[in-house]
Formats: structure tokens, C-alpha cells, sequence
């Protein structure tokens, strides 16, 4: 078990630095690998330079951070929650965080600096949280979470709506649709620093939890009884996910389905307990976004791919596969 | 060795009582057995005995208020076999009964040879050894209950709650596990369960509490206990009651009204 672990987690990254390195070589322009490693390295021609570093090395630490994020928050909230079906979305903290971004650009907040709109975004990915506590209560029943997140979720949602329908010009709306479509399209080092603590901090909390989410196979009294303080895990569970995924959301926009559907790839090369699949869940959420993202800049269209809908098209037909040969276990 | 302690405990759920004022005092090396009717308050007490419901009154474990214990020191203290316990993901029979090994891992950590030896171990006490590679929701009734008893014992606590261990076993496996709880018993730890079968908990047990309606009608030796007229206070059954030297048949016969 131990080796096939290994394996797993080895296998994984080295996909994560095959993907990480394509990412930074290819796009419209497409430059060799070894022109790329003399790039980051400092001692490349200055065209490539300005591409590789300025351009799409930005790009790639987000894609492999937020891939991670999400594919590390899906895993968490399906153990926690007990719950195949559970996805960073559940609870809310990605609309609110939307609710947010989508907020700064109808106020026109967005056009102040750069740094409004993500900042914003996990401002509102926070306050929905605030709201999912006060929902949800002291009940420790996941249905009572999922319940209360669902609730949030669809408030800011209509909020969502409630900004495109009263949008001032059909550029506002048309901004604000692709906002909501999730993309890396020119991203910065700004947006690296600003979705990168937050996404640190919610892996430093979900990671923490892994024997908490093992024991409530067991059911909540079974856990309590083998040792785990329920509150404590919950805490920072939710925590994780509102700082983690608001801050992955703040600068991609709403990129569904990595999160529901990497970890029921990567379950089935583990041992299927919840803390097994936390870790190879980030890599390889890390690794399909990545790759998504890199198609969205290959597959030649007038307006490029949005990369939320990239992934769905790509995720759906997988997640079929998984559930053909699976379905016997739910 | 552990002596769990109970004075003057009461539960409450949603407004009705469902423990009322019990006291006793738990000793180690002892088989004790909780009978009662259907809602009598059984699982509840057991569970009051865990801190997994607020109780009134004090649990006491080796002297100490349990509500002022730690979760992960009670867990090491105190294993629990629920009733009817229901899987959330398809584990491994193995990798399920490995997760009695949780209180004793340092966080972070990964199960160590020790731990692994450990789940070896119970996996063939509870005779479910040659299961260790299915899939743990895809078992019998019956097999199920034996691997999350593995499990329970895998946690190796000096003192063991199990609730309703018997339920779905065939006899030959109910035989199997009361002689298991016995050998616990007799090896110094404090085993605690629920039982429903009269004749098993009469042959196996040290003691008896009989509980009605939240609280202990009876506390004693397995046949001062189990008196026809108890039978028909409490179960409103009539019995009949063989005794063989020290093994006793406990048969009900009829409803008594």
C-alpha cells in the first residue's frame, strides 16, 4: 500500500512538472523547452524572456495553484461531508466570491486597480461563510451544512442575476459573463500575490484534517468516540474551503467541476479513505487545469475558450467513465 | 484497567428523559451486561458513558469528571462498537478496522509496524481475517458486524462499550463473540454491552443492569436479575426459565398482560 502510494504521488508529480513546463512552452507562440528553462533561469533572449516570465509563468503558477485548490477542496468537502456529490461550490464560498468579483465590476470598483476585484472576492467568499455558520448552527449533520450552503450559494447567485439584469450597458453584462466563465487569460505576478496566501492558508487547513475525515467514515459518534474534536475539524474545514477556494475563485472566476470529479479519479488508485485522497487530489487538480488551460490557448476559435468551459466539456465525459465503472460501489 | 464510574446520570433528548438517575460503579475485569426493553434507555446510557450525548449527573473514568478529559484521551480510554453503524465510503475491510488505530497516532503520522501488527491481530480474533480485502459495505449483515467489532477491538482501550454486538449474527458467531467479550473481560478489561438475547446474557455475564422506562430496575448477578416476576414487569413476557448448574436458558413464552 505504502509503495503503491508512492507511486501514485510520484507518478503525479512528475505529470504536474511535464504540464507546468508545456504550459510555459507552448501558446501562440510556441517556444522550445530548452529557450523556456534559459528564461527562468535569467540567461535566455530577451523576447522569450518577455513571454515566458511576464506572460505565461504567471498563467501557470495559477493554473497548478488553483487546480490544486480546487481539486484539494472537492476532495476535503466529499470526506467531511460524506458525500460523493460535494464540491468546493456546496457551501457557497464560490458564488459568494463570484458575487463579489461581479460586484466590483458593476460598481465599476474593478476599473480603480487591478487588486479591487480579487480583493473584493474573498472579502465576499468570508462574509458568505459568516453566513453558513450563523445558518447552519451548532448541528454537526452534514444534510444541515449542505442545507445552509446550498441556501447561501443560491442567494448569491440571484444576487449574480439581480447585477446582469440591471447592468447598465451590454458591456458591463458582457464583462461580467466572462468574468463568470472563469479564465487565466492575462494574469499577472499582482494576482499570483494576492490568490496565492490565501490558497497556502487553505491548504495548510484542509491537509490538517485528513485522520478527522478517516474517522467520520465512521459516522459522527464514531469519530467522537475514536478522539476527533468534530467543532475543531469543522472550523477549520470551512475555513479552509472560504479562504482557499474564495481566493482561487478571485482571480479564475467560477471554474466548475475540477472539484467534483478529481477526486472520484484519483480514488479509485488509492485506498478510497478520505485522508488518501486529499493529497493526490491537489496534484492532480493541479495537473487538469493545467492542461485545460494550455488547450484553451491551442484549440483555434475567434474568441478564445473560456477555461470553466473547457473543463466542463473535458470533465463530463470522464466523470461518465469513472461512473460506469464504479457505480457498483455507491 | 479502567473503573468508569456513573452517579446520578439523566439524559435528555428533546425534552423527554430518556436516563434517569443511574448510578453504578463499573469495575475492570468484568462482563457486564444492559438489558431492557426497546427504548428503555440502554444505547443512550452507553452512549452518556462515551460524552457523545450531554448527561446531567457525573460520569466519572479512573476518578477523573470525563467531561473534563480530552476527546483523544477518553478515545483511548473508552473503545465504542455502535449499533447498527452505517459505512460512508467503500474501505477495505482491513483499512476500516486500521482506523481503530486513530487515537494512538501522533498527528500527521502513518500507521506504524505496531499499529499494523495490531490490526493483524484482531482481524483474526474476530475471525474475519480472510476478509481483509473486500469491500467492507459489500458484506453480510453478519460479517459486517464481526470486522467493525475488529475494528472496536483494534483500539485496544482497557475498557470496551459495545452496543448490540450480537444483532445479525448467526449462533454459531454470536457463540464466537460472547466468548471473545468473556476473554476481554478476563484479561482485565472492562467490557460493557447491550444485549437482548436473555440466555446469552445470563450464560456470559458477570452482571446484569436491567433498565425500564430511563432507569436501572436491577443491578446484580445475571439470575438474581432476570426473575420471572422482573420478566413481567419489565418485558411484560412470561418465561421459562431452566437452570442447569451454572448455565441457565432464558426462553420467553408468552405476552403477559
Amino acid at each position: 500500500m505504502r509503495r503503491k502510494r508512492a507511486l501514485l504521488l510520484g507518478g503525479l508529480i512528475a505529470l504536474m512538472i511535464v504540464a507546468g513546463v508545456a504550459s510555459l512552452a507552448l501558446g501562440p507562440v510556441p517556444i522550445a523547452p530548452a529557450r523556456v528553462f534559459a528564461a527562468l533561469f535569467g540567461h535566455g533572449d530577451p523576447v522569450a524572456t518577455a513571454i515566458v516570465i511576464e506572460l505565461r509563468l504567471p498563467r501557470t503558477i495559477l493554473g497548478l495553484a488553483v487546480g490544486a485548490m480546487l481539486g484539494l477542496a472537492g476532495a476535503a468537502l466529499q470526506g467531511y461531508l460524506r458525500n460523493p456529490l460535494a464540491e468546493p461550490a456546496v457551501l457557497g464560498a464560490s458564488n459568494a466570491a463570484a458575487l463579489g468579483a461581479v460586484g466590483a465590476i458593476y460598481f465599476g470598483l474593478a476599473e480603480l486597480h487591478p487588486a479591487v476585484l480579487p480583493l473584493l472576492a474573498i472579502v465576499t467568499g468570508m462574509v458568505s461563510l459568516v453566513l453558513l455558520f450563523a445558518l447552519a448552527g451548532r448541528s454537526e449533520s452534514p444534510l444541515t451544512l449542505i442545507l445552509a450552503g446550498i441556501a447561501v450559494s443560491t442567494l448569491a447567485g440571484a444576487a449574480i442575476s439581480l447585477a446582469l439584469n440591471l447592468s447598465p450597458n451590454p458591456f458591463a453584462a458582457m464583462e461580467i459573463m466572462t468574468w463568470l466563465l472563469g479564465s487565466l487569460e492575462n494574469r499577472s505576478f499582482q494576482h499570483v500575490w494576492i490568490a496565492l496566501p490565501c490558497i497556502a492558508a487553505g491548504f495548510a487547513l484542509l491537509l490538517f484534517d485528513g485522520r478527522a475525515l478517516d474517522a467520520l467514515t465512521l459516522g459522527e459518534d464514531g469519530a467522537r468516540a475514536l478522539g476527533t474534536d468534530l467543532r475543531a475539524t469543522r472550523i477549520r474545514l470551512l475555513l479552509g474551503v472560504a479562504i482557499g477556494v474564495g481566493g482561487a475563485v478571485a482571480v479564475s472566476g467560477s471554474i466548475g467541476f475540477v472539484g467534483l470529479i478529481v477526486p472520484h479519479l484519483v480514488r479509485p488508485l488509492t485506498d478510497r479513505s478520505p485522508s488518501a485522497i486529499l493529497l493526490p487530489s491537489a496534484l492532480a487538480g493541479a495537473v487538469l487545469l493545467t492542461l485545460a488551460d494550455i488547450g484553451v490557448r491551442l484549440i483555434p476559435s475567434t474568441n478564445e475558450l473560456k477555461l470553466g468551459v473547457v473543463t466542463a466539456f473535458l470533465g463530463v465525459p470522464v466523470f461518465l467513465v469513472y461512473l460506469m465503472r464504479e457505480r457498483r460501489l455507491w | 484497567m479502567v473503573t468508569v464510574a456513573l452517579e446520578n446520570v439523566g439524559v435528555i433528548l428533546g425534552r423527554r428523559p430518556v436516563v434517569q438517575d443511574v448510578s453504578a460503579v463499573l469495575e475492570p475485569g468484568a462482563l457486564v451486561g444492559i438489558v431492557g426493553p426497546n427504548g428503555a434507555g440502554k444505547s443512550t446510557l452507553l452512549r452518556a458513558m462515551l460524552g457523545l450525548v450531554a448527561a446531567t449527573g457525573g460520569v466519572r473514568v479512573d476518578g477523573a469528571p470525563l467531561a473534563g478529559l480530552a476527546r483523544g484521551a477518553v478515545a483511548r480510554k473508552l473503545a465504542y462498537l455502535p449499533q447498527g453503524q452505517t459505512l460512508h465510503w467503500p474501505l477495505t475491510v482491513e483499512r476500516l478496522v486500521a482506523l481503530g488505530r486513530l487515537p494512538h497516532l501522533a498527528p500527521m503520522s502513518r500507521l506504524g509496524d505496531a499499529d499494523l501488527a495490531v490490526v493483524e491481530r484482531v482481524l483474526e480474533r474476530a475471525g474475519v481475517a480472510h476478509l481483509r480485502d473486500r469491500i467492507a459495505i459489500e458484506l453480510s449483515g453478519g460479517e459486517r458486524a464481526r470486522v467493525l467489532l475488529a475494528r472496536a477491538l483494534a483500539v485496544e482501550a482497557p475498557a470496551l462499550l459495545a452496543d448490540e454486538p450480537l444483532a445479525s449474527l448467526d449462533p454459531g458467531h454470536q457463540i464466537d463473540v460472547m466468548e471473545l467479550l468473556r476473554a476481554e473481560a478476563c484479561a482485565g478489561a472492562l467490557v460493557v454491552t447491550v444485549l437482548h438475547d436473555l440466555t446469552m446474557a445470563a450464560r456470559y455475564c458477570d452482571r446484569l443492569l436491567l433498565m425500564d422506562a430511563g432507569r436501572i430496575v436491577a443491578d446484580g448477578a445475571p439470575l438474581d436479575v432476570l426473575t420471572p416476576e422482573r420478566l413481567r414487569a419489565v418485558y411484560g413476557i412470561t418465561a421459562a426459565i431452566e437452570r442447569r448448574g451454572d448455565v441457565a436458558t432464558i426462553v420467553p413464552t408468552a405476552r403477559a398482560y
